[in-house]
């Protein structure tokens, strides 16, 4: 083989996961292979719409039929004008959906993180207790204690700014300023604490960088965080982790690099390698490392395992178990209330803050907060602002008038629920389809079922009594019937990890049960969803796992 | 006006003369040039769009859609955002719209007076509105929404809108959410 193609390390991925795996791995001292299934995006160079004004664009505010057409997933998210070279050609990346699944993806250095929402809430042990409290799937193998030191670790590098709340189902962490709250979000806050008992409105914990950190930062409030920042005002793999990674000299990034499969050497018990397709050229080429950490995003990851088969494993890498595959879980979202204020007209604000509000989980939090329906629970996001009046009657300069100066206050909350992990909710290999470059593609059979539907409603009906309740007027509620799962792009769960290497895929250190040498720490690792926005959570998981890794690999255990 | 008639009066304005998505609007006098209409559109279409966007929007003490280009900003996001059956009515709305002028005022819109002009899109205002009050879902767009909406986006996200009309700033720099604010200031663009 090869010297060249001779590493200590291979991570596989470099969005929000694969970075933190590179940076952790290269400044341990490992040489560090990163392939990146995409193009490569380099941090400023790379961002052609991240200073253009709206009156840069060539359809500002709306879509393009050749967008819609090339991108007709991609649409339905977040991909817009200013942001859609940083989401997949879904026309060049087809799977099928044996149910509607929307599955948006980011194949570029940098993932997902150069366009994520940035909203960071630790999990706790309301959340890693539940599974087994209730019968649910499978026991967490971990508790809050093991991973809180590695959320305050991944925190005080990416730079996240919060408020210090005390709240025991959502714990703090560690905060660059917090972002402040607007007229109507203080005075709705100071209200439902009078109201109520259980729920609180809070500031949004988001990774923009309120005070400069090292060479990064502050934000500038120009809120066009998605498409790669100047300025360096939010974490991203390429502003953050990378150059972290390459500061070391130990970082080989290839990108176009479609790794297809994990190489097994049945005496050895152990991964040598990993096979990548080039984009480019298609031609394979194999890679070898001693330890792997699969951060390619849950479903390619889960692909990836699947599509390892071997004499040892003809079911896919590590999935003796049955799982790898299976619980695939989202958050479900899109469903919420809004409502306007007749106050603070003599109020105004300034800037543009990337940020919005959050109400942490109120819901079967304790004995009080009980439901009878379901089981887990949701947090708002939302905020409040002084928009302006879209449609108004009338045509000429009366309409002009009204149209140039700020409408009234308005406020909306939207929830993000938990999605239970189901085994039917699953990713499997089409034996009969092949993807553009040969490869089997990917079916995704996956629903909301139950518990999600009937949360829902109360999602919807409490966001609205929230509203009425801080006395806002003209309360409407709202369900988007087509949200499929997917849509909010936390897609996860598919090798979960657990204790028992016959119902879960990963071990406690997030290291394959059967190959040692393997480590997943993307999504795909969750045992249950919560409803707390999750890349938080794979950033410390991956620090965790990494540090382990090498602590293993310096044993000479892997 | 229910939508049969609305849909029954455009159709009668038109005397079904679309053919290849283009149209040409009948002068009221013999002699009179016709107008062809399709996409992209002309030089003269655009200066027809021009008007009727600067009707909506006028120039005041800042300047208004005609300025911003509207016009041919419409041109852009019906040949490229709209599905065929919305060009379709975008375009024959056109026609319609003299059609409207040529019944209220006895000559097209393109030679009407600045108040002429207001008087009709003021009507078609009202009678897009009374539509959409009983619009269902799947029924077809008012070609006048269209056009009205197509300019309060070009006009507000064009640069003369976003700086002279509204206030912008490209970098903020800080976030306050609670400042002063007087009647007449102007809004944030974005």
């Amino acid at each position: 083989m090869p010297q060249a193609n001779i590493f200590d390390a291979i991570v596989v991925g470099s969005g929000i996961s694969g970075g933190w795996a590179a940076k952790e791995l290269c400044e341990k001292g490992l040489k560090t292979l990163v392939l990146e299934r995409g193009r490569n995006v380099d941090h400023i160079k790379d961002y052609p719409t991240a200073t253009m004004n709206p009156w840069d664009f060539k359809h500002p505010g709306m879509q393009s039929k050749e967008m819609k057409e090339n991108q007709h997933i991609q649409v339905r998210g977040f991909c817009n004008e200013a942001n859609s070279h940083f989401f997949v050609n879904d026309k060049e990346h087809p799977y099928n959906q044996v149910k509607p699944f929307d599955w948006i993806r980011g194949y570029q250095v940098g993932g997902k993180s150069l366009v994520w929402g940035r909203q960071c809430y630790r999990l706790s042990d309301l959340d890693f207790e539940a599974n087994a409290k209730e019968g649910i799937g499978i026991d967490w193998p971990i508790r809050y204690r093991d991973i809180s030191p590695w959320y305050s670790y991944v925190e005080k590098f990416a730079g996240i700014s919060g408020s210090k709340e005390g709240l025991p189902h959502l714990p703090d962490g560690e905060f660059l300023p917090p972002m402040e709250l607007n007229c109507l979000e203080k005075d709705i806050a100071d209200k439902l604490k009078v109201k109520f008992t259980d729920r609180r409105m809070i500031i949004g914990r988001v990774a923009n960088l309120t005070r400069g950190l090292k060479d990064r930062g502050p934000c500038q409030f120009r809120n066009m965080c998605d498409r790669g920042c100047p300025f360096s005002g939010y974490f991203s793999s390429n502003a953050a982790t990378l150059p972290a990674a390459r500061a070391t000299g130990n970082l080989t990034l290839r990108p176009d690099s479609i790794v297809v499969e994990v190489l097994y050497d049945k005496e050895k018990k152990k991964a040598t390698g990993i096979r990548v397709l080039d984009a480019n050229t298609k031609k394979t080429e194999e890679f070898f490392a001693k330890i792997i950490f699969l951060n390619a995003s849950t479903i390619a990851s889960t692909f990836i395992l699947l599509n390892s088969i071997s004499e040892t494993f003809p079911n896919g890498m590590g999935n003796s178990s049955g799982q790898l595959g299976r619980n695939l879980m989202d958050h479900h979202y899109r469903v919420g209330a809004s409502a306007t204020s007749d106050d603070f007209k003599d109020q105004y604000t300034f800037g543009r803050r990337a940020n919005g509000i959050y109400v942490p989980r109120f819901r079967n939090i304790s004995e009080a907060t009980k439901r009878p329906d379901y089981i887990r629970g949701f947090g708002f996001q939302g905020g409040a602002s002084r928009g302006r009046p879209g449609q108004l009657d009338g045509i000429g300069s009366e309409l002009k008038d009204q149209l140039t100066e700020p409408g009234d206050w308005g406020m909306w909350l939207g929830a993000w629920g938990e999605h239970l992990p189901y085994a039917d909710n699953k990713v499997t290999l089409n034996k009969d389809k092949k993807d553009p470059f040969g490869l089997p593609m990917v079916d995704i059979d996956c629903e909301f079922k139950e518990n999600e539907k009937i949360m829902r409603k109360d999602m919807m009906n409490s966001a609205a009594e929230t509203l009425e309740a801080a006395g806002l007027k003209n309360v409407k509620t709202f369900d988007n019937a087509d949200a499929y799962p997917g849509l909010c792009i936390h897609e996860m769960g598919t090798a979960r990890m657990g204790n028992d290497p016959k119902s879960s895929v990963l071990n406690r250190w997030n290291q394959v049960h059967e190959v040692k040498n393997v480590f997943v720490t993307d999504g795909s690792c969750m045992t249950s969803s919560a409803n707390q926005n999750p890349s938080i959570t794979y950033m410390a998981l991956t620090a965790r796992a990494a540090d382990y890794a090498v602590r293993e690999l310096k044993k000479g255990n892997l | 006006m229910n939508r049969r008639d609305a849909l029954s009066r455009v159709a009668l304005l038109l005397g079904g003369t679309v053919v290849g998505g283009s149209v040409f609007l009948e002068g009221c006098k013999p002699g009179d040039k016709k107008m062809a209409i399709g996409l992209p559109f002309s030089a003269e279409n655009i200066s027809f769009l021009d008007e009727v966007a600067e009707t909506i929007i006028p120039t005041t003490n800042t300047p208004g859609a005609k300025a911003a280009k509207v016009g041919a900003f419409m041109n852009t996001m019906v040949t490229d955002c709209y599905d065929e059956k919305d060009q379709k009515i975008f375009i024959d709305g056109i026609a319609a719209i003299d059609a409207a002028c040529e019944k209220m005022h006895g000559h097209g819109f393109m030679k009407a007076s600045p108040e002429h002009r207001k008087e009709v899109l003021t009507a078609l205002d009202k009678e897009q509105k009374d539509y959409n009050a009983n619009k269902k879902e799947t029924d077809p767009n008012h070609y006048f929404s269209l056009m009205k909406q197509l300019t309060l986006l070009g006009y507000f996200s064009s640069e003369i809108g976003a700086t002279q009309a509204l206030r912008y700033i490209a970098v903020p720099g800080k976030y306050e959410g609670c400042i002063p604010y007087k009647k007449g200031d102007k809004a944030w663009a974005t």
